[in-house]
């Protein structure tokens, strides 16, 4: 009787166990992707500020990079924007001052609602941007919408700058470019040297070596990463910039070198278990039809164990993606879009941990890094799904 | 004429093998019989060298194939396995197709030419009796392939290398009874161009196919002699015990 009610105890306590484990997965994914996704739609405008422009125009609403490049004279006629072909006259409350005198204004700015009343209705080239509460029915300009954030938006703009004023950027691309170019730098790196290692360890070293590397590549999963960033910061950052001349040595090759080693031993683990799988029966029949043991190798074990090594290379490809603290240390943080290696570069990863502790909580800023956590988690699970895919293949076979 | 000379074999400490002396024969069927773990696949493993692989094993005596020493230095072993080929006791071949698994040999050696190969493929293919089943198939991996077909296939494989002499360490016991005859047929059949070992467990089996019969207890080389007085007029008591299914 007691040990029935024991028993059901315990069945109970491992179940409840692993709903917990379930449910707080879950809502964590829910909890990232509802605060990610409330970004899009969300506009990237200073609160409070609005863009107006003379009636005659047709314009009605502009991307917020376009915005951000009329800011900048980058964009400076209005044909670039598929209207007449006249030059962009902007003018924000640093220039207004400029067009009008100090009685226009008024000694406590009370008129200046006036003053861009006035000049977008006379300059048809005018651009103007604003505080909102300027727009009466008085107002003789037109208002312009800023898109809101999209999906497109997201992945084609080129530029974060999530403070910029009056209005924010927030283009992931230098962000996904800096992510994918020091993660494959850092898979180039660690692919031949761990399965040159993996290799050597299961089909060249004796025993006894074998039981002294072992336990070393383990010992290399078990740093943390805050002291491969200091290594690299204090070893690494300091050659690159010797060896290239360069005038800071925090660049994606830096990223891609520290990356680079912590994968090693998750590439090397996995792919020498799938060299060790490989069935003596086939090492002896390459070897009994005078095969050299490096053709045997190359011709007979890597091909047999090949999809153990895709994975090995796939999920060493997936820790470098997600792993953060290092990369945010070399690095350098520059959101460029490059494929230089000897530039700085600013990874997903690195900007979440960077910038959330700056972003207003619930502002834009704070939202569009849950969209960013969002995206590295699509990637990171497709990474995983393909693993899963790829091993339950060969589970089949 | 593969000549054994005073062979002893060590695995560490382990004597697997006690002065071994033994001649034979070229163009004929020897099969090597005996309880398990006596040392039949041992001794088959040292004539191509193929215990090399394991990790301190010591071998005294000598080992001639064709009058050279097979254990001196100036031997190459990767020469010395493609002159004596092995035919293991489970298929198997390669996760590759049937065409590449015959041609691999051939390939390792470096053969570019691929119309010689795609020839030589084919005879080894027709010469391990397989051909008819498997020309339309080639593609294919060889690992669909029935058990039968593959461990045909491995004897092409084999085959494809052109040795002289082949070991078979019980290539049928892993076999059904269809496919073993098929083998069995297939070794007489290749006798008259190579020199076959033949380690078995199936005393009709060696009855059948073997020329010459090695009885082998507790690593010693107890009787070697024609098959048919090994099995009908052996001189040890030991040797009629066992082939006549009183222990082993
Ligand atoms: N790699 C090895 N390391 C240590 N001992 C071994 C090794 N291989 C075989 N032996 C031992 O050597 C002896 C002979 O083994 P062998 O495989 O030659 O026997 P066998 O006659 O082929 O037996 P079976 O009929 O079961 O195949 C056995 O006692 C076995 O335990
Ligand atoms: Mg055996």
């Amino acid at each position: 009787m007691f040990k029935k009610l024991s028993q059901k105890i315990q069945v109970s306590i491992l179940a409840i166990c692993s709903l917990a484990t379930s449910v707080t997965v879950i809502l964590i994914i829910i909890f990232l992707f509802s605060e990610g996704i409330s970004f899009l739609g969300m506009k990237p405008t200073e609160e409070g500020y609005v863009l107006a422009v003379n009636t005659k125009n047709n314009l009605s609403s502009i991307s917020p990079e376009l915005c951000k490049k009329v800011f900048d004279q980058e964009v400076d006629n209005w044909s670039q924007l598929g209207e007449k072909d006249m030059p962009i006259e902007l003018v924000n409350s640093d220039q207004i001052a400029t067009f009008y005198s100090e009685e226009a204004i008024g000694s406590e700015m009370e008129y200046l609602d006036t003053c861009y009343n006035d000049y977008v209705s006379k300059h048809e080239g005018a651009f103007a941007v604003m505080p909102k509460n300027y727009v009466t029915s008085k107002f003789k300009g037109r208002i312009v919408e800023v898109q809101e954030n999209s999906i497109a938006s997201l992945v084609t703009g080129r530029e974060w700058f999530p403070t910029a004023k009056p209005i924010a950027q927030f283009g992931i691309l230098p962000l996904l470019m800096g992510t994918l170019i020091v993660s494959l730098g850092a898979i180039l790196i660690a692919l031949p040297f761990g399965l040159a290692c993996a290799i050597y360890m299961s089909e060249i070293a004796k025993k006894g070596r074998r039981k002294i590397m072992k336990p070393l590549v383990e010992l290399l999963a078990g740093i943390p990463s805050v002291v491969y960033g200091f290594f690299g910061l204090i070893v690494i950052v300091p050659l690159i910039q010797k060896l290239f001349h360069l005038d800071v040595g925090e660049t994606a090759l830096a990223g891609s070198i520290i990356l680079g080693i912590m994968a090693l031993p998750t590439i090397i683990t996995i792919s020498e278990d799938a060299l060790r799988n490989v069935p003596n029966a086939m090492r002896e029949a390459s070897l009994a039809m005078g095969a050299t043991k490096w053709q045997t190798i190359y011709k007979v074990v890597i091909p047999y164990a090949i999809s153990g090594i895709t994975t090995a290379a796939v999920l060493g490809i997936g820790r470098a993606i997600g792993e953060t603290m290092a990369v945010l240390m070399v690095t350098g943080n520059a959101a460029n879009v490059t494929f230089n290696y000897l530039k700085p570069v600013r990874t997903i990863p690195a900007t979440i941990a960077a910038e959330l502790g700056e972003a207003p909580s619930g502002g834009i800023h704070f939202k569009a890094l849950f969209a960013l956590g969002c995206i590295l988690f699509l990637i990171t699970m497709s990474i995983n799904l393909y693993v899963n895919f790829v091993s339950k293949r060969r589970g089949v076979k | 004429m593969i000549q054994i000379k005073n062979v002893n074999f060590y695995y560490k400490d382990f004597h697997a093998l006690t002065d071994i002396n033994m001649q034979i024969p070229d163009k004929a069927v020897t099969a090597f019989i005996g309880p398990s773990g006596c040392g039949k696949s041992t001794l088959l493993r040292l004539i191509n060298r193929m215990n090399d692989l394991i990790d301190g094993t010591r071998l005294t005596g000598n080992i001639l194939v064709e009058g050279q020493d097979i254990y001196d230095k100036k031997v190459e072993v990767e020469e010395l396995r493609k002159k004596v080929g092995m035919v293991f006791q489970k298929p198997n071949p390669f996760p590759k197709t049937i065409f590449e698994n015959v041609a691999y040999g051939l390939r390792v050696q470096g053969m570019k030419n691929e119309s010689e190969i795609k020839d030589r493929v084919e005879d080894a293919i027709k010469k391990a009796a397989l051909w008819s089943e498997v020309e339309r198939i080639l593609n294919n991996n060889a690992t669909n392939l029935s058990g039968g077909q593959q461990q045909r296939l491995c004897i092409a494989r084999c085959l494809a290398v052109e040795p002289h002499v082949i070991l078979m360490d019980e290539p049928a016991s892993a076999l059904d009874p269809i496919s073993t005859a098929k083998i069995e047929e297939l070794v007489l059949d290749l006798k008259s161009k190579y020199t076959i070992v033949i380690v078995t467990h199936n005393m009709q089996q060696a009855l059948r196919i073997s020329d010459n019969t090695a009885f082998f207890y507790l690593g010693e080389l107890v009787e070697y002699n024609n098959t048919r007085d090994i099995f009908h007029n052996p001189a040890q008591e030991k040797t009629k015990n066992y082939v006549t299914g009183q222990f082993g």
